[in-house]
């Protein structure tokens, strides 16, 4: 059952084969097996998780049941939850439970999913490796001497390890596709607006974007239909008609199912930088592509290696800003000890951050400060702009972008912890579809051994236009019909 | 650009983060870093280019001027550090 589709849990649940209640149970049982050394949880709530899945039986035993009812599912912990401890891997928030909660959240419960935890993650979503957390790294389930990915490192080490049939993440700047690449998961950042970002704790708001990591495309694409959707407590909620992200995925021509997609490769993701081991996992995985139909052609994003010092400016500068909510007077932690109002501040602020994101505030307060702002803050959003042309251009000359995801497998725990920068290079292919705000993708393409001979997972990251979320899925599907990598899982789980 | 222990300091008395003299050293070090990262930007000429802070091109929804918020203070402040009567308490401000 564990590695059921969430089709199959589906129709397990409507033919009465199991309960919602047995589902969850079995899947609680393996989080206390294995959570204890993963870590991929940091809040579970057995009452509460077990109330949803009464009331989707009930729900499946009225018929009133959709695709997602009574399916357990994690969420990372930067969606508020009401009741919820909702902590965004700070200590910061280590106290604070959910007065209300986030629109993720209530769309997966008016679709009748079962909360069965909130995931570890990289301290309010800053870090590429899930070592920043207050509560702990997290360990890939592949080889847990190494890191899972972040900064949605819980939720891929939950899906990786089945300990969950599916789960969320967020998204500013690889966050979700990142750990998929390291975990031999499917995860989507879907295009900027498309998830409401009401409760989900901010980090750089014009980046951050939630969306699915699950087992296979055809799961996220369920995904997609529940937790995409206009916002009106989001000012940054696009308004667009809904859609049925699951339309195209069983109406593919079997044989040449991709014929006349056009997928471009920018030559810049193969440059220096990409590990060679996993450019040809990568290389293997296009090839598998132009045996499904589909043509390639050479494109280029001349600006690429810019989006790494330009997201350095944006989201630090977003960051700082969006932090200095915790003042420890409403809500989070506030010093034991202090002499007055300004002491209080900074006592609170400088116990309650962790060392990467009090890093990320002052380089955001930094670039933002009288004198500055121009040199920095108003010189990246103009590259950004020529960021997102890049992709513009690049999309009058194919359907699809295809690259790597990471430049890497997963590194060993602590190899990177105390080198801010080259953490930040893991991120170099992901990090300019957030800045120019489009759909990314990450799907598993196969394994690739590292320096000592240990065998880890691949991520072939596929890049869309604007709201070409189906056809990316789409894509990413008819790789799956076709190979089986995405159905690998570790040893010892 | 290179910046001081000083400016560190400045910076995160801006930023309203207590730092000791050793931390500020160290975090120099990184900043300084990071700093050297971003500076490759300005090899870029962006005369004329206009900045992007949205990737979509839509402009702020407005709507009915309604209250759309319940009278929530007791379970809004039940996170809160310090209340009494409820009101949020901080230190003296005024003499």
């Amino acid at each position: 059952m564990i590695n059921s589709s969430l089709k199959q849990l589906a129709a397990l649940l409507q033919a009465k084969q199991i309960s919602s209640v047995e589902m969850t149970g079995e899947f609680l049982s393996r989080i206390k097996q294995h959570n204890g050394e993963i870590n991929a949880y940091i809040a579970l709530d057995e009452e509460k998780t077990v109330a949803q899945a009464q009331a989707a039986d009930q729900l499946i035993a009225q018929g009133k049941a959709t695709p997602l009812t009574g399916i357990p599912i994690a969420q990372k912990d930067i969606f508020v939850a009401k009741g919820w401890q909702s902590t965004c891997g700070s200590k910061m928030l280590e106290n604070f439970i959910g007065p209300y909660d986030a629109g993720v959240i209530e769309r997966f419960d008016a679709a009748g999913a079962v909360n069965l935890g909130k995931t570890n993650m990289d301290e309010f979503a800053m870090g590429s490796s899930n070592e920043t957390s207050y509560f702990g790294p997290v360990q890939n389930p592949w080889d847990r001497t190494r890191v899972p990915g972040g900064s949605s490192g819980g939720s891929a080490a939950a899906v990786a390890a089945r300990l969950c049939a599916a789960a969320t993440g967020t998204d500013t700047g690889g966050s979700i596709r990142q750990p998929a690449s390291l975990c031999n998961l499917s995860g989507l950042k879907p295009t900027y607006g498309l998830v409401s970002r009401y409760g989900m704790i901010a980090f750089a708001s014009s980046l951050d974007q939630a969306g699915p990591m699950a087992k296979s495309c055809e799961d996220m694409a369920l995904m997609m239909n529940v937790m995409t959707g206009f916002d009106e407590r989001d000012s940054t909620s696009l308004q667009r008609e809904k859609e049925d992200y699951t339309r195209g995925l069983d109406s593919m021509d079997a044989d040449k199912p991709l014929a006349g997609l056009k997928v471009g490769l920018p030559k810049e993701y193969f440059a220096d930088g990409l590990d060679a081991a996993v450019g040809k996992v990568v290389q293997e995985a296009i090839e598998q592509y132009r045996k499904l139909g589909a043509e390639t052609v050479e494109i280029s994003l001349p600006n690429t290696m810019l989006s790494i010092p330009v997201y350095y400016v944006l989201a630090p500068a977003e960051a700082s800003s969006n932090l200095s909510r915790y003042d420890g007077v409403r809500f989070g932690h506030r010093a034991a000890e202090y002499t007055d109002l300004m002491d209080m501040y900074c006592k609170s602020r400088a116990e309650g951050f962790g060392a990467e994101v009090k890093r990320r505030i002052l380089i955001g307060t930094y670039v933002l400060s009288a004198g500055y702002y121009d040199a920095y803050y108003l010189k990246a959003q103009q590259i950004r702009r020529l960021i997102a042309q890049d992709f513009t251009e690049a999309f009058k000359q194919c359907d699809i972008i295809m690259g790597p995801t990471a430049p890497s497998i997963a590194f060993k725990a602590g190899e990177k912890a105390d080198d801010p920068v080259s953490m930040y290079l893991q991120d170099i292919y992901t990090i300019a579809v957030n800045l120019a705000g489009l759909p990314g993708m990450s799907i598993p393409a196969g394994f690739a051994s590292g320096s000592d001979g240990k065998s880890l997972p691949v991520g072939l990251q596929i890049i869309g236009n604007y709201f070409d979320e189906a056809r990316m899925l789409n894509v990413g599907h008819a790789y799956q019909q076709a190979t089986d990598w995405h159905t690998r899982m570790p040893e010892g789980i | 650009m290179s910046l001081s222990s000083a400016d560190v300091k400045r910076i995160a008395h801006l930023a309203r983060i207590e730092i000791s003299d050793a931390d500020a050293e160290a975090t120099l070090q990184k900043l300084s870093g990071i700093l050297g990262l971003i500076e490759q930007m300005q090899a870029v000429d962006t005369t004329g280019i206009s900045p992007m802070s949205h990737s979509q091109d839509v402009t702020q929804r407005l709507r009915e001027d309604v209250v759309t918020e319940s009278n929530q203070r007791e379970l809004f402040q039940s996170v809160a550090p310090a209340v009494e009567n409820g009101l949020y308490l901080v230190p003296k401000v005024l003499e």
